[in-house]
């Protein structure tokens, strides 16, 4: 008993069980709304004629009455209530004696109302049986006569016995269809809300490969499973970097950390003099600068991909900041006997962080000066160009260096990546990473391309679609 | 100079303590959010150093908590978290400067040194003309000259020796110049900063015999009259 009461209420508390429940009644009252509509119609229109018949024989009869007196009438009546299917007709005296007609028994006083009703009746042929429903109109003659003209309605009746059957057969059709109907249609909807539960669970008990099944009807479902990948993708994606990065933690600070112990460590066993002991001291510092540097950017760039910067970004003028950072290392590639050359339209406002932005473009720069300046003499060039195109600000640093080759590209990205050309550079192996970081934080991508020869990063970041307010006119330069 | 320094880790306090005194100031230390806030009330120091993250009394309720007493000595916030916003915050809720962790001594020496000089020059009254031995800088008009000479600078060059000339005598990180002068806070790797100082120092200094834009080794840079003996 309990457990088919739970089931009952399981059942119960389903959707499918709640929509079915819900069409089905919604699909009743319109049906009923529907069916009773034409019933009330018809009725309506049927006496509207019957009405009309009786009013139109009234008047032929009185009439009839008014130029051939009572004997024509009677003759009239007493013929027309012998035809088969004929109306009904009574023609009496003034006290209500019978004269003529084929009506027999009427309720007492009938006769002695005048104007249109409805009342039972028997045909005189007929005065034993039931007396049946009359819809009748009595009029008074003059010269004391009342004439009686009436319909059976009968018809009527027996239309509305096959009105109200309707009703019923087309309820218990309404249910039937409406509860196999609704449960076919639910079930296979549920079914898939239901599969989809079911992978949901098997993903979060550890299975993060698993994908839902898209139906490919493109429907809300559809969607649905589509973003629940999309995002266990990116889960994936989150989860692949983390383990990367504790991979490449381990790798790429063990590295630094073992040199670190080991010059402490020989400066312990062999330096002798306060000299030499202060030399290995001062390259520990610098090794484990170099350690906290690495360290910091790995930092950043994980807290950027993990999108918790976000709270702290503001609209600027990116080309501003790019201007700022190109001439910051103006100075700097002078020195290298490189040429900057800086094109850069005004009034690109951006949503995202100045700062973020002058870190990003000073590694590009930083980049393409330690790559890009090994080239001959005369074609070290590095460009840098912000331009607005399709909603987007497009800043490029192109420089003559050796470049990257495109298989080597989408691996340059990611953190640590350092090509075999550069590692006798100095260097981490995270600037670019970073940037990608960084573009990805401002909703932009980070692209390499092909500068034959030579490196160009495009760093496209998303326009504001509001116009910064002009800025207010400086008073004093 | 008297500093107090708030920070629960006890060898990173005694370190500061020590390195503090040894370059000539004197160091008290607090180790905890309320035994800090009351000797910053109580004791009258030039700068505080206070960690961000702190037992009992977090450094930035710390901060707050002091403007709302009106207790205005310059405050500078150390922070294992270096992130962009967390600067932001720092600065909001009443630092003065902001140094993430780890930080090399020499650049919290040069930051505290700047901010207590801040504290005894009374606010609004910095001098329209700044001048070192025959250099002037005349910050309404933007001239520069030395000698009665007039050297010509590029804006960005002049901010930074309007910056270096403000802080005379002072050890300016390159950081903080990179911080003052173009308004970013990141670290600068390569040597961007010091290209641009010794554009500068072509400017100011060629043709003089005492040279006024020095080089502190592992520190950073300092315009004063020349002592030799300190240039790389």
């Amino acid at each position: 008993m309990n457990a088919s009461m739970s089931a009952l209420g399981k059942l119960v508390r389903t959707t499918a069980f709640k929509l079915s429940f819900a069409y089905l009644l919604i699909f009743t009252i319109f049906a009923f709304v529907g069916l009773g509509y034409v019933a009330w119609n018809a009725q309506r229109l049927l006496t509207d004629q019957f009405v009309s018949t009786i009013e139109s024989e009234i008047n032929s009869l009185s009439d009839q009455y008014r130029f051939g007196g009572l004997r024509r009438l009677v003759n009239i009546v007493e013929r027309r209530s012998r035809a088969p299917g004929a109306m009904l007709y009574l023609v009496t005296t003034e006290a209500g004696e019978r004269v003529a007609g084929n009506v027999g028994a009427l309720p007492t006083g009938v006769i002695g109302r005048t104007g249109q009703f409805e009342t039972l009746y028997n045909r005189t042929d007929e005065t034993e049986a039931r007396p049946d429903m009359a819809i009748v109109r009595v009029y008074l003659l003059p010269g004391g006569f009342r004439l009686l003209v009436g319909r059976d309605i009968e018809e009527r009746r027996r239309l509305q016995e096959v009105i109200y059957r309707a009703f019923g057969y087309s309820l218990l059709f309404i249910v039937v269809l409406g509860c196999v109907g609704g449960w076919f249609i639910t079930r296979r909807v549920l079914k898939r809300v239901d599969d989809m539960t079911e992978i949901t669970r098997h993903i979060m008990t550890g299975d993060l490969g698993g994908r839902l099944k898209i139906a490919g009807t493109g429907d809300e479902l559809d969607r649905l499973a589509q973003n629940l990948n999309d995002m266990l993708d990116r889960i994936g994606e989150l989860m692949r970097g983390m383990q990367e990065v504790s991979d490449n933690i381990a790798h790429d600070l063990k590295t630094p950390l073992t040199r670190l112990r080991n010059k402490a460590d020989e400066a312990l066993r062999t330096a002798s003099t306060p000299d030499e002991l202060k030399s290995a001291l001062e390259a520990t510092i610098e090794e484990s600068d170099n350690l906290i540097r690495i360290f910091n950017a790995l930092l950043m760039i994980a807290r950027l991909e993990a999108g918790n910067a976000r709270e702290g970004l503001a609209d600027f003028d990116a080309a501003e900041a790019v201007r700022d950072v190109a001439e910051l290392y103006d100075a700097l590639a002078d020195e290298a006997g490189v040429s900057l050359e800086v094109s850069v339209e005004d009034d690109l406002p951006i949503h995202g962080s100045r700062e973020l932005l002058g870190q990003a473009m000073a590694n590009l720069l930083d980049n393409a000066l330690k790559y890009g300046s090994s080239a001959a003499a005369a074609a070290a060039t590095i460009s840098v160009s912000a331009h607005r195109r399709d909603g987007e600000v497009r800043i490029v640093v192109a420089d003559r260096g050796p470049g990257i080759p495109e298989s080597e590209r989408g691996r340059v990205l990611e953190r640590f990546v350092r090509l075999e050309t550069a590692r006798s550079r100095p260097g981490f192996g995270l600037g670019l990473s970073l940037a990608a970081a960084v573009a990805r934080l401002h909703g932009g991508t980070l692209l390499l391309e092909d500068n034959q020869p030579g490196l160009r990063v495009i760093l496209a970041l998303p326009l504001k679609a509001v116009e910064l307010p002009q800025p207010p006119l400086q008073s004093a330069a | 100079m008297r500093i107090l320094i708030i920070e629960d880790d006890k060898e990173a306090a005694s370190y500061l303590v020590k390195a503090f005194r040894e370059a000539g100031h004197v160091a008290d230390h607090a180790s905890d959010g309320l035994d800090g806030y009351a000797m910053a009330e109580e004791g009258d120091y030039d700068v505080l150093v206070v960690d961000r993250m702190l037992p009992k009394l977090d450094g930035l309720s710390l901060i707050r908590s002091l403007r709302e007493q009106r207790v205005e000595t310059p405050v500078l916030i150390l922070s294992a978290l270096g992130q962009v916003d967390d600067r932001v915050k720092g600065l909001r809720a009443g630092g003065d400067d902001y140094l993430p962790k780890p930080y090399a001594f020499s650049e919290l020496l040069a930051r505290v040194e700047v901010l207590s000089r801040r504290r005894s020059s009374a606010p609004n009254a910095e001098p329209t003309v700044y001048r070192i031995a025959d250099l002037e800088l005349d910050r309404l008009s933007h001239r520069v000259t030395r000698s009665g000479q007039e050297i010509m600078l590029q804006p960005r060059e002049f901010r930074l020796l309007e910056y270096l000339m403000k802080n005379a005598n002072q050890v300016v990180t390159r950081t903080m110049l990179l911080e003052h002068v173009w308004d970013y806070h990141f670290d600068p790797q390569t040597n961007v900063i010091d290209v641009h100082v010794s554009r500068l120092r072509a400017k100011i200094d060629k043709g003089f015999d005492k040279p006024l834009i020095h080089t502190i080794r592992g520190a950073g840079y300092m315009v004063r009259v020349g002592q030799e003996g300190d240039e790389e």
